[in-house]
This record gives C-alpha cells, structure tokens and sequence, in this order.
C-alpha cells in the first residue's frame, strides 16, 4: 500500500543511502570486457565499435545542465537485426545500453550513470516509405525531423512537430517531444502511428504489427504509446510510422504587446474559445523582450507579449488576424501588427526566434538552463507570477517563452558552469517551480521529458498507485535493468 | 509592356541529400530506384518567375524540361509552384545523355516557337555542374545574358541583374530578350502545397519529342572514368608541437 511504499523508500535512502543502493548496482552490472567489445565488432563490424575518449563524452551529452557521463563504448548499428544481437548480447552479460539520438535532449537522457555502451543510432537513416495520399511516413532511428521535411516538400506535406533542435523522429518519439505547432498538431503522442521496437533481451516487436499505418485502432494494449515517452528505458525505437499533414496554404504571423500577464492570458482563453485554429501561440515575457531586443536590434515594447500565427486558405488567415486583433484589443492589447508576407512574418517573429540566443548573448560563456512546466491555461498567470517570486534572491532577470496555448513555458536561467552555487540554485528554481505546477493540476514536464533530474518529482506527480504500475511495466520489460538506467525511475526504486 | 511571357528550364536530377553511389561500371552514378526531384537552382528559377507574375510584371509563365518520362513530375512541380503551362521535351532511348549544348539548341527551338521576352534557367545542375546551357543559349539565340543572378529587377524592357562572381557582386544592365541564370541568394523558394499541387494536375503539359523538335542532340563529350573520391585516412595524433614539426618534415610539408 502505498504508506509501506514511501516508508520503504524513506527507510532504504535514510538507513542505506543512496550511494550504497549506487554501489551494490555498479557491482551487480557486468563490464564491459574487451572479449564482449570484440564479440560486438564482429556483428556490427570493427570500425563501427570505439572506446575513443572523444566519442565516448560526446555520447555521454546531451544539451541539460547534467555533466558529462561518458559510457565505456559507443557502437554503432547499421540495421534492427544489429540492434537485436546487441541487446542479446547485453543482456545475457547485464551490460547497461543507453539509446543514443541526437544528443539534443533536455534533461541528462544520454548519460552513463552505470556505465556501459552508448548505441548510436544515427547510422540508420533510411527513409523506408512515404504514402503521400495517407499522410504517413516511416523511418529509422537516425532520420532528423529536418532530413524527413526535406524529403516530403515536394508533395506538399510536412511533419510540424518542431522542437527546438535538429531532433531525430525516434529520439521525438522517445521524449514525447512536441513543439511551438503543438496548438494545432499535437505532440508526439498524437502523431505516432506505429513503432519498431528492440527489447530489452533482443525481442523485436511492431506495436502497432508489422507494416501497418492505421489512422485510428482498438486493436489491443496501446503499446505505440507505451514507448512514446519512455526515454530509451522500455527498448530501443529503431524505427517510427508518423503522421504528415498539409503544409499550410498560407501563413499570417501576428504580434500584441500587453500591459499584464492576465490580460495577455485572458486574450488566449477568449482566441481558443472562439475555436479559432490557431497554429501557434506564443508568450514572450517583459525580460525576454528586453533580451531580444537588445541581441536581434528590436524595438519592441518591453511588456508581456503574444506571437501568433495563423495557417489556412489566404482569405482564412485574414479573417483570423482580423478577429484574434479584436480580441487582443478589447483585453489591453496595444501595438497589434500582422502579415502574410513571408519576409514580413519573419521580422514580427524575429524576437521570437532568437530568444534562447538571446539570453546566452546576455551572458556570454555561461550555460543556458530551460525549465519546462505545464499548467493549466487559468493558472498560468499565477504560476508566472510565482515564478518571479522564486526568483526574487537569484537576482537576475527571468526571461519567460510559452506555449501559452497548451500552458506550458520555460525560464531561461544562466549559470556558470564552474559555480556551483548559482547550479545549485537554479536546480532548487527548477524544482520549486515544478512542485508549483504539480499543486495547480499541471506537470513537471510539458515537453522535455523526466530523464534524470525529474524522477523524485515523476513519483509525487502520478501518485503511488500510477508509479507502481510504471515500475511493474519496467520491471517486466526489462528485468535485469539494462535500458538506459537510472532514467525516469532510479534505480533504488526497481531493486 | 503589358507583362513578360517567361519561359523558365528545369531539370530533373538525383535529389541533393541522397547518397551518391558510382555504378560499377565506373561510367556513371546509380539513378535506378533513386530519389530524383527538381535541380535546386532550378527552384529558385522557378520561384523567381512566380514572384514576377506576382507583381504584375510577368503575364505568362512556361516551363519546359528535357528528360525521360518522370521529367512530368517536375514539371507539375513547377506548376504547383505557380508556373501556368509546361513543355516536356520527352527523351527517347538512346538520347538520355543530353549535354548542354543540345539542351541550348532545344531550348533555342522553344524560344522560337514560344517567344518569350525572358529565358531563366538555374545557374547549374547539381549531377553534372557545367553551369554551360545559359551562356551557350544566349550564344544561339545572339540574347543578352545575365548569369548567377542573385538580384532581378525589371523596368520597362531593361533588367538590371547583380551577379555574384568571384570578386564579390556585380550589377548589369541587360535589354531584353535576354537569358538570365538563377542563383541561391536569388529568392526563397516556395513549398508546394497540396491544394497547389492539386491544380496543377489540370494545368496543360504539352508533350514533343527531339526528332519533333528537329535538334541534334548527339553527345560531343564522353565520360570515361567515374570514381568515389579516395576514402578519408584516420589522423595521427601527436604529444607535442616538437613530433609534429618533426612528421611534418617526414612528410614534405615543412623543410
């Protein structure tokens, strides 16, 4: 029940330790031997296994605050049949493996808190097929959603989820990322229609059956969902049945400076009430205005601040611009500007493009930190305000992007990476801010995932009856505990 | 003038991110099953003509290609683009090694049945990069030429081009008719979009063939030898600046 589940917890970290838990697992892992590397040279070739120290701290960083956990080898497979011999191997000899994409992620994924191989997946770049006419494609585990785009512009359709970065399509899928578009797309969650996944032992499985692309199912457990999110902890994705859509016909962008958050909030409410289909909303706040402006040149009023953009038939968006101008006004907005013209559109966006180079451009050498939370849109103003507060003693400005259409937004933070003090600092922001929006109904995570700095928050978050589900399903999955360890649920949690 | 009749050339080529592979025979690169789309330059032509009829400048917009049978499909592509009408110079066997020249004469026969006021091609095509038809089209037609343009502006039968050459930038001043080359910086191209694509289905797409045409097209060069470039060595790393003056005289590099 879950009282003895918390105390059990309570009692192993304030008895044990934490680090002891870490001791017994390091000593429970097997190595890494020269015998098993070679062994791995000879499925997926020798050239394509490397214990360079270069390869091996690349593989171990991804774009979080989290240092450098270089594993003790990076291989890299060319198909699933390599994939699945691996993890055979890996789990006959307890080898951890963590899936390695981009290495654009968020919140420490990549690292090797236990050791062992990095499989690098950016080998595998076929695009298998593309059914224009049912709007879906499918890929290997090493495509980018740019690479995907490039390949489809010619028929007209795009894959929108647009995280920031250059982000492999599986990678998405393991993260459940999503993107300024989630307004009108959706998240990876909405998107994907089937996947290729290599389990823990070697198994190979479809989870939606082998070559099929379904717009819509009841068939069975919705295992495509299952892994969508899972953070390399379930198996490894190795390839990816997405949704295309249209692109749009035509675009207008749109700009609204206001004088308050709740203004800027209430004029979201009233443009979603209105069913207008809003391609992306987004809120830049007074110091991230200020940063824009002085790193892109802008002269942007220095006050909350709403970018929006329209998509459909030209006569469409204007009509949109035409009423999301009216609701604008008539809660404060001031300065409304929009255009249809690309150029044009690109210069309303400017500031909001650039925003996290802006802020690194206020702090040059310092490391750029994003917290991600999602709150309900009512609370959102609260929740900002709150932020501000929290950071009253960091003395340092409090740039703020959302994705105010879905309630999620992120602060930007600095820190010196040699400064222990402000890192601390902003990890207790970071937390603070999550158990805020944890108490208004909302996540710790919109869009970046748990991975390594969320998992205390993950258990406060489902609840025990949710948390003991999710680890009956990674322990079933994977029961020597081999998938990226240590990741969305530690390990002193499954033992 | 009451509005330019444009005709603009695109071709077909293996699309710029696949991986290239030599054929076996070494005579050229594998095209079976490949994905092929429009020559990037190609699309900047193309968007650059849709722009002009978009301000009013140009009245009629025709795009011709020369190739096998798929060359349809890039043409519908200009189409949905914005381009009004197309020609497909259809190949038959035997003629699929189309160099720029007979590409030139070709075109020189369109121009005289079409009689446009202004020829855009790309500045060059991505599979062989001869950057040769324009100049040698201006040459038949005894045109005016503006290539690698990357700026075009018109004004009352006169355009005034800045080409980008190895110095930096320079500005022309050309009269037309006059055959002008696209370059990257020259615009953005627009995507296709699917309710563009869908009328461009029922735009007209006017078929010939060469003999139709009544061009030689019989090749002048022959391509002997294709081979992948030598594959890239691993480095050698060094402790100190004293081994690598020491391997760079080894080498021949430092004496």
């Amino acid at each position: 029940n879950a009282e003895y589940f918390f105390f059990k917890q309570w009692y192993q970290r304030r008895v044990r330790g934490a680090f002891w838990q870490q001791v017994r697992c390091l000593s429970t892992y097997g190595k890494l031997t020269d015998h098993i590397l070679s062994s791995i040279g000879d499925i997926v070739g020798p050239h394509n296994v490397t214990t360079s120290e270069s390869a091996r701290n690349l593989h171990g960083t991804d774009e979080s605050f989290h240092p450098t956990q270089a594993p003790d080898a990076v291989v890299t497979p060319l198909n699933t049949a390599h994939v699945s011999e691996i993890m055979r191997l890996c789990h006959l000899e307890r080898i951890p493996v963590i899936p390695f994409g981009t290495g654009t992620g968020f919140e420490g994924g990549v690292g090797a808190m236990y050791g062992g191989l990095s499989l690098a997946l950016h080998k595998m770049t076929e695009i298998v097929e593309v059914n224009s006419c049912d709007f879906d494609a499918t890929v290997r585990a090493g495509v980018t959603r740019h690479q995907l785009n490039d390949w489809i512009r010619a028929d007209g359709l795009h894959f929108p989820i647009d995280p920031g970065a250059g982000a492999s399509v599986c990678g998405m899928c393991s993260t459940s990322a999503s993107g300024t578009n989630a307004v009108r797309y959706g998240t990876m969650r909405e998107n994907v229609l089937n996947l290729e996944v290599v389990l823990a032992d070697g198994t190979v499985l479809h989870t939606a059956g082998e070559g099929r692309r379904p717009k819509k199912t009841s068939a069975g457990y919705n295992l495509t969902n299952l892994f969508v999110g899972s953070e390399g902890t379930l198996g490894v994705i190795t390839q990816a049945t997405v949704r295309l859509h249209g692109i749009p016909e035509a675009t207008a962008a749109a700009i609204s400076s206001f004088e308050s958050i709740q203004n800027a909030v209430d004029a979201v409410v009233e443009i979603l009430q209105c069913g207008l289909p809003m391609a992306r909303i987004e809120f830049l706040n007074s110091d991230m205005i200020a940063a824009c402006n002085g790193f892109s040149g802008l002269d942007l009023t220095e006050a909350p601040t709403l970018f929006l953009e329209f998509i459909g038939s030209p006569a469409g968006v204007e009509e949109q611009a035409m009423l999301a101008e009216e609701l604008c006004v008539g809660n404060g907005g001031e300065n409304f500007a929009w255009a249809t013209e690309h150029s044009e559109r690109e210069k309303l966006w400017k500031a909001r493009h650039n925003c996290w180079y802006a802020v690194k451009a206020q702090h040059p050498g310092k490391h750029a930190y994003s917290t991600d939370v999602v709150v309900p849109i009512s609370h959102l103003p609260d929740t900002i305000v709150h932020c501000h507060e929290l950071a009253a003693d960091m003395d340092v400005p409090l740039p703020i992007v959302g994705h105010v259409g879905d309630g999620n937004f992120h602060c930007f933070l600095l820190s010196d990476q040699g400064c222990p003090e402000e890192v601390i600092k902003i990890k207790d922001f970071s937390r603070a801010l999550a158990l805020r929006a944890q108490s208004v109904g909302g996540s710790c995570t919109g869009e970046h995932g748990i991975g390594l700095g969320k998992r205390e928050l993950l258990i406060k978050e489902v609840g025990p009856g949710a948390m003991s589900t999710m680890i009956l399903l990674k322990k079933s999955l994977d029961p020597k505990l081999i998938m990226n360890p240590g990741k969305v649920i530690a390990l002193d949690h499954l033992e | 003038m009451s509005g330019l009749r444009v005709l603009v050339g695109c071709k077909r080529v293996i699309d710029y991110a696949v991986k290239i592979r030599v054929r076996p025979d070494h005579l050229g690169v594998v095209t079976d099953g490949v994905k092929h789309s429009m020559n990037p330059f190609d699309e900047n032509a193309v968007e650059e003509a849709v722009r002009m009829k978009q301000k009013k400048v140009a009245k009629e917009i025709i795009v011709a290609s020369c190739g096998p049978t798929q060359s349809q499909e890039t043409i519908r592509t200009a189409l949905a683009m914005g381009a009004d009408r197309g020609i497909h110079v259809e190949l038959a066997k035997g003629e699929e090694d189309l160099q720029p020249l007979a590409v030139a004469k070709v075109f020189a026969k369109l121009v005289e049945k079409e009689k446009p006021d202004l020829v855009i091609l790309g500045k060059q095509a991505i599979d062989d990069d001869s950057n040769q038809t324009t100049q040698l089209l201006a040459g038949l037609l005894d045109w005016p030429q503006g290539t690698m343009a990357s700026v075009l502006e018109h004004s009352d039968g006169v355009l005034k081009i800045t080409r980008e050459i190895d110095g930096g930038l320079e500005d022309i001043s050309v009269k037309l008719p006059a055959v002008v080359s696209a370059d990257l910086r020259l615009n953005e191209p627009r995507y296709a979009t699917l309710p563009n694509i869908m009328k461009a289905k029922k735009k007209k797409i006017e078929k010939m063939s060469v003999a139709d045409i009544g061009v030689d097209v019989t090749p002048r060069l022959k391509v002997q030898n294709v081979v992948d470039p030598p594959v890239r060595e691993a480095g050698d790393k060094v402790p100190d600046v004293s081994v690598l003056i020491e391997k760079m005289k080894e080498k021949g590099h430092l004496k």
